[in-house]
């Protein structure tokens, strides 16, 4: 049993570390009242950039790359919602609508209309020091590509920095009551920016991750909905830093099943699977939706 | 973007959007570098530059076009954002296919129940979404997009499971019979019935907005679910729900009349994302059924003369979403700055609260 439960688990590890980064930085831009549908753009202009800066500058240039490209679907939205004020859903549908045609485009003029399959350099597994030889769990957490690690330490700094700081608690505030977070000399167009950036930066890098650690190529559209998922971990997650990690595994352990089910030989039609996490999204909404809480100004018009 | 400025205005406007698409284009192909009057001949060529181009490759496909951003005008009037176009299409598709298949000869009989079966697994897999925002408050942006994506896996499952053709060897659906084909318009190529169908609902559709008392209520509801409320006689839950399995039915009817007048059969590619460029036909048309006529051919031909730049001036046929998506990126900015200058104005609020 075990030889088929830790590469489940690894799987499990493997496929929710984009979803969370993604979802990490969506919650911030939720809990300033703010509803970025344009994440999958982020995504998927971060899967983009890893592979142009991957292509120059190596694993690292791909990280760079794939900020750059989340940070970029982050600034449109940020200066469309925040300084022109037009409507959330339609500008981020907009985006993602953007970052699908402009990183088609681009692939097709950069490198071959035929869509030749390009390698980009990766970053394999780095196995901590002792942690990775633990039974069970231990190849699966610790034996992971770096920005997994990386992952890991921001859950919990990011529900310290909300718990434990002004900063976090201002954050917090201007999703509650942004007219009363203003009025007690909170900057609250100034943290929606940063909130925004850092939400399209993240998840830019979850796109990064896609590439990097996980396919080592870019594929159009590679980003398949994962941004839009990462919307609904948010609210599975409660919008805190660890339901939103806990959520994440949810998903990666869906889409792990996947692969547990074919070793095993079930006979079950295979298209099932790919529907799993989507099915799973909307099963989970229903029954989060009426229990949780969402920041009071969420989507509401500036 | 209401339609109250009377027929110059909306000349006007039809020819600056017409200009600004053009401009973004060369544009876009000046900067990534593209033989621009190349480019742009080959998508005049495509699209209208000729009597096939204009009835086989425009005018086919500004059918679903015009019958999927209907479906969106609709959603979006009542204040819902249903995103799920595509999917409820491909659900619309797949039913239609299933019953042309199943129901034997008899021409029109088979066409309309066909038809009808479209339309309402467009209004059902609407539906679910509906539900779960009626009962549960989920937010449809989100539940429409995944039930996109369960749409694509079903039909790929259906193509190559219960629906597949009888050899096995193709993901596609048996061809239907020839009495169940949407008849051709003669003359015109491949452009079938579908049009006459298309125009004659979307006509409709506009017609129950502006003067009905239904029209009345989605529209009320759309823009103030509290003062809908508050006004009493309005049902808001009972008149959303409707408003977006309406638009769900449309959509699949979009499906439908595709199966029926142009692929003749069930694939998983049915749709190369109708559903979608909906969206940009439907803010385009500032949301009016009857404005949507205009856009989804416009949006057509874009998307038609696309094709041709690939093949002639090797242009990405995907720049014709970085286009919609700068479209409608301007025409929210330019609703922004405006609801901003009337409150500007008034010295009041004068926004609109998005359904919460």
């Amino acid at each position: 049993m075990t030889d088929a439960l830790t590469p489940f688990l690894a799987a499990t590890v493997r496929t929710a570390t984009p979803l969370a980064l993604a979802a990490l930085g969506e919650m911030l831009v939720e809990r300033t009242g703010i509803i970025n549908i344009g994440l999958e753009g982020a995504v998927l202009a971060g899967a983009f950039g890893a592979l142009a800066g991957a292509t120059a500058g190596g694993v690292a240039g791909g990280y760079v790359g794939a900020v750059a490209g989340g940070l970029l679907v982050g600034a449109i939205f940020a200066f469309c919602v925040l300084v022109l004020r037009a409507d959330q859903i339609i500008t981020g549908m907009a985006l993602t609508l953007l970052a699908v045609g402009a990183t088609g485009t681009l692939y097709r003029a950069l490198y071959g209309a035929s869509g030749a399959s390009l390698q980009a350099p990766t970053s394999g597994p780095w196995a901590v020091p002792a942690l990775a030889t633990l039974p069970i769990l231990g190849e699966a957490l610790f034996d992971q590509p770096v920005i997994t690690y990386v992952t890991y330490l921001l859950v919990p700094t990011l529900a310290w920095w909300m718990a434990r700081t002004h900063a976090g608690l201002a954050l917090r505030a201007i999703g509650e009551r942004p007219d009363a977070a203003a009025a007690a000399g909170i900057p609250v167009a100034r943290m929606r920016t940063i909130a925004v950036l850092v939400g399209g930066a993240l998840g830019g890098l979850a796109g990064g991750t896609l590439v990097l650690a996980q396919a080592g190529t870019f594929v159009e559209n590679m980003s398949a909905g994962r941004g839009f998922i990462a919307l609904a971990i948010v609210v599975l997650g409660r919008w805190q830093p660890l339901g939103v990690a806990l959520g994440a595994l949810v998903f990666g352990a869906a889409s792990a099943l996947q692969f547990a089910f074919q070793a095993m030989g079930w006979n079950v039609p295979y298209q099932l699977f790919l529907a799993a996490p989507y099915l799973l999204t909307l099963g989970a909404l229903a029954g989060a939706m009426g229990r949780a809480r969402a920041p009071a100004s969420l989507g509401r018009p500036l | 973007m209401r339609a109250s400025r009377g027929p110059a205005w909306t000349v006007f406007l039809a020819l600056g959007s017409l200009m600004a698409i053009v401009g973004a284009t060369a544009l876009l192909l000046l900067i990534a570098g593209y033989d621009v009057p190349r480019a742009l001949g080959a998508l005049w060529t495509g699209s209208v530059g000729s009597w096939y181009a204009l009835t086989s490759a425009t005018l086919v496909r500004a059918i679903p076009l015009m019958l999927t951003g209907c479906a969106i005008a609709v959603a979006f009037r009542a204040g819902v954002w249903n995103i799920g176009a595509e999917g409820q299409l491909l659900a619309g598709g797949a039913g239609a296919t299933a019953v042309a298949l199943l129901v034997p000869g008899a021409g029109t009989i088979a066409i309309v129940l066909s038809l009808a079966t479209g339309a309402a697994a467009g209004g059902v897999w609407a539906g679910i979404a509906a539900g779960l925002r009626a009962r549960f408050g989920v937010l449809e942006v989100i539940s429409t997009i995944m039930l996109n994506f369960v749409a694509l896996y079903a039909v790929s499952f259906l193509v190559r499971g219960p629906l597949q053709e009888p050899t096995h060897a193709y993901p596609q659906s048996s061809s239907l019979a020839d009495a169940v084909h949407l008849a051709r318009i003669p003359g015109a190529g491949r452009l079938h019935a579908g049009i006459a169908l298309a125009v004659v609902i979307v006509l409709a559709a506009g017609w129950v907005m502006r003067h009905t008392a239904a029209g009345y209520r989605l529209m009320a509801v759309g823009e103030s679910p509290a003062a809908a409320a508050s006004a009493g006689m309005i049902d808001v839950r009972r008149v959303t729900t409707l408003a977006f399995i309406t638009s769900g039915a449309l959509a699949g009817l979009a499906g439908a009349v595709e199966v029926l007048g142009v692929t003749f059969a069930l694939y998983e590619d049915l749709s190369p994302g109708y559903g979608y460029t909906a969206i940009a036909v439907a803010l385009l048309a500032g949301l009016d059924p009857w404005r949507v006529i205009g856009t989804s051919l416009l949006f057509a031909a874009l998307e038609a003369g696309a094709g041709a730049m690939q093949r002639d001036a090797g242009v990405p046929s995907t720049l014709v979403s970085v286009i919609e998506a700068f479209l409608i990126l301007g025409v929210v900015a330019a609703q922004a700055l405006r609801a901003r200058r009337a409150s500007m104005v008034t010295g009041g609020e004068l926004r609109r609260e998005s359904a919460a």
